[in-house]
């Protein structure tokens, strides 16, 4: 069984009078350990897809389902307490609070666990390792690169342990090499930890990292 | 109530002018609540303390205050040779048939005042335990000599000892100076009934305050007096006499902290407002973050609730400090009940503090709600979308 079902998916902003389709009717499964790429056009819709399969907004008709639970059915409170559970969420910028230091902000989603002060701070500490940024645990963002920023974000998104990572284009704001670096630590994920992973980006070379690609232009998903 | 606390104090620490700016409003406004709640306190102190409660105040039936009572000599004899009046160790009653007049005097500062002038028996300052002579000496029976409370002193013309002051076309000498434990009777100038009495209005006392041998006996002997029918008089525990004398005024004076603070209020909460709207459109991103990662929307309104309070505790300590220098500061005004100048300390009790530390925190409450529910309703990908 596929990790992330996509049924008929449609969304249409309505402003005014005005119905602006983004895509209608598109379907979508990945199975647990995929590293899958979307890529697309500015205003194809990319972010809109990500913020429908978080939870983040309701779609107009069809359904997404995560390792079995319909997300599209759910209400918006119970959406915030699986959402904490089983997606790790990454943007291209504002990650981070910028007034809580990177360990404050990596322990975030770990405040909406029942887990012991001890055992998050066992928990950041090893998400802290993975980004490599163990030395940085009490600085703040301002006093970070933007990729260690970035980094902090990915160390955040998977600190609860999710069931699926979403990434809406994590590289978009990097230099070259601080991209490198942010989907180099990607990839590990996926390879040593085995996280599901949704990727949005512009870049050919970040979708190179993948194991497939997916287009999305015009309102239709192509693989 | 999720998120850290750590998060709403540092945000605010970021800020610093304009939360300074939104805790000033708010302490000015807890300044003038606890000064003037300090100034009702400290009028109702020095009244209230005035009388004992082993004490009987006898003024004639109707009078509610000693100005407008008048007892003849005859009714104060047959007062104070009742059994249940203490005696003095040397076999006299412990009472004081008193002459209480308004007398116009000339203040230091400017204009004049009426100031009580109270003839009392030698025997006043035994029946009163807790007016005591702290300089000079006591009035000689038959001279033309008073005593003056120690709030007046300095405050009126001619009350240092020595001086001379002259009331009912008469010269008195200041012998001594009293106090009374911050009551209201440190207000007053205290000399010889029978002195007075040629002076003021002839053959006529205002009040008999006497001692109780036992003072558990008061609902009886108040019965006993009452229903004399030789008398007509009405009789309280001295200390009940004096306390809803405070009354009045002392309502008025909360009436206008509660009402002039509250007014106040309403500025310093608009503050309030306008300074966490702008926190929560400048967080637009933060918030979305936070709702993303799973925080509920009632979590995002306590944080930003939570924030406001915190902005509110700063203004609320800030208006303590301001206010607590007033503390023992004298001032004076005219009690209503009695028509004279009574003068005591404003009172900054911590009691007062916390009042004001919550008042601040009820604006901060107000203020911060309306902006904090914007912040938990705002849509997550409208906010998470901004630049
Ligand atoms: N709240 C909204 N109301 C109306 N239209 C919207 C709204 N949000 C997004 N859209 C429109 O939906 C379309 C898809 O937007 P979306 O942000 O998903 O595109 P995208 O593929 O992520 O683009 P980009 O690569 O620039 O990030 C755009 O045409 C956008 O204008
Ligand atoms: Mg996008």
């Amino acid at each position: 069984m596929a990790l992330l079902e996509i049924r008929d998916l449609s969304k249409v902003y309505q402003r005014d009078a005005q119905r602006i389709p983004v895509f209608e009717g598109i379907n979508l499964n990945i199975v647990a350990g995929e590293f899958l790429v979307l890529m697309g056009p500015s205003g194809s819709g990319k972010t809109t897809l990500l913020n429908l399969v978080a939870g983040l907004d309701e779609p107009t008709t069809g359904t997404i389902r995560v390792s079995g639970a319909e997300v599209t059915a759910m209400s918006r409170r119970d959406l915030a307490a699986w959402r904490s559970h089983h997606v790790g969420f990454i943007f291209q910028l504002y990650n981070l609070l910028p007034v809580l230091t990177a360990y404050q902000n990596i322990e975030l989603p770990l405040l909406l666990t029942h887990l012991s002060k001890q055992d998050r701070r066992e928990h950041v500490m090893t998400a802290l390792e993975v980004v490599g940024l163990s030395d940085r645990a009490d600085h703040y963002p301002r006093q970070l690169s933007g990729g260690q920023e970035q980094r902090v974000a990915i160390a955040r998104a998977i600190v609860s342990d999710p069931t699926l990572i979403l990434a809406d284009e994590p590289t978009g704001d990097l230099d070259a090499q601080s991209a490198q670096d942010v989907l180099t630590l990607m990839q590990r994920l996926n390879d040593e930890y085995n996280k599901t992973i949704l990727l949005v980006t512009h870049d050919q070379r970040a979708a190179d990292r993948g194991h497939a690609i997916m287009h999305l232009d015009k309102g239709v998903l192509t693989g | 109530m999720k998120i850290p606390l750590i998060y709403n104090i540092r945000s605010v620490r970021r800020r610093p002018v304009s939360t300074l700016a939104t805790a000033l409003g708010m302490g000015l406004v807890v300044l003038v609540f606890i000064a003037m709640m300090a100034l009702s306190r400290g009028f109702r102190a020095a009244i209230v303390e005035t009388g004992s409660r082993e004490n009987v105040l006898v003024v004639r039936s109707g009078a509610d205050n000693e100005l407008m009572s008048g007892l003849s000599r005859s009714t104060a004899q047959t007062i104070i040779s009742m059994p249940f009046v203490a005696k003095g160790p040397e076999g006299r009653p412990l009472a004081s048939p008193e002459i209480y007049v308004l007398v116009s005097l000339e203040r230091l500062a400017e204009g004049d005042a009426l100031v009580v002038a109270r003839g009392v028996s030698p025997q006043a300052f035994e029946v009163r335990k807790d007016v005591k002579v702290i300089a000079g000496r006591m009035f000689n029976p038959g001279a033309p000599e008073i005593l003056v409370g120690k709030s007046i002193v300095g405050r009126f013309a001619g009350t240092e000892i020595g001086e001379t002051i002259n009331f009912a076309s008469r010269d008195w000498t200041v012998v001594g100076h009293f106090a009374a434990e911050g009551s209201a009777f440190e207000s007053e100038i205290w000399g010889e009934n029978e002195q007075f009495m040629p002076a003021f209005r002839g053959e006529v006392f205002q009040s008999v305050t006497f001692r109780m041998y036992d003072p558990a006996d008061f609902e009886s002997i108040k019965q006993t007096l009452e229903s004399d029918p030789r008398l007509t008089v009405s009789a309280q525990r001295e200390y009940n006499f004096y306390a809803n004398q405070s009354v009045l005024l002392t309502q008025v004076l909360s009436f206008a902290a509660i009402f002039i603070a509250g007014i106040m209020a309403i500025g310093a909460v608009f503050g309030a407002v306008n300074t966490m709207y702008a926190a929560v459109s400048a967080r637009a991103p933060e918030i979305a973050v936070l709702l993303t990662l799973g925080f509920r929307p009632l979590s995002v309104l306590s944080s930003f609730l939570m924030e406001a309070l915190v902005i509110a505790l700063i203004g609320g300590m800030l208006g303590c400090l301001f206010a607590l220098p007033l503390n023992g500061i004298m001032t004076s005004t005219t009690n209503w009940a009695s028509m004279s100048e009574v003068a005591f300390a404003f009172r900054v009790t911590p009691d007062l503090l916390l009042r004001g530390v919550i008042f601040a925190l009820a604006m901060g409450l107000i203020g911060g709600f309306l902006p904090a529910r914007r912040a938990a309703r705002q849509p997550i990908v409208q906010a998470a979308r901004r630049p």
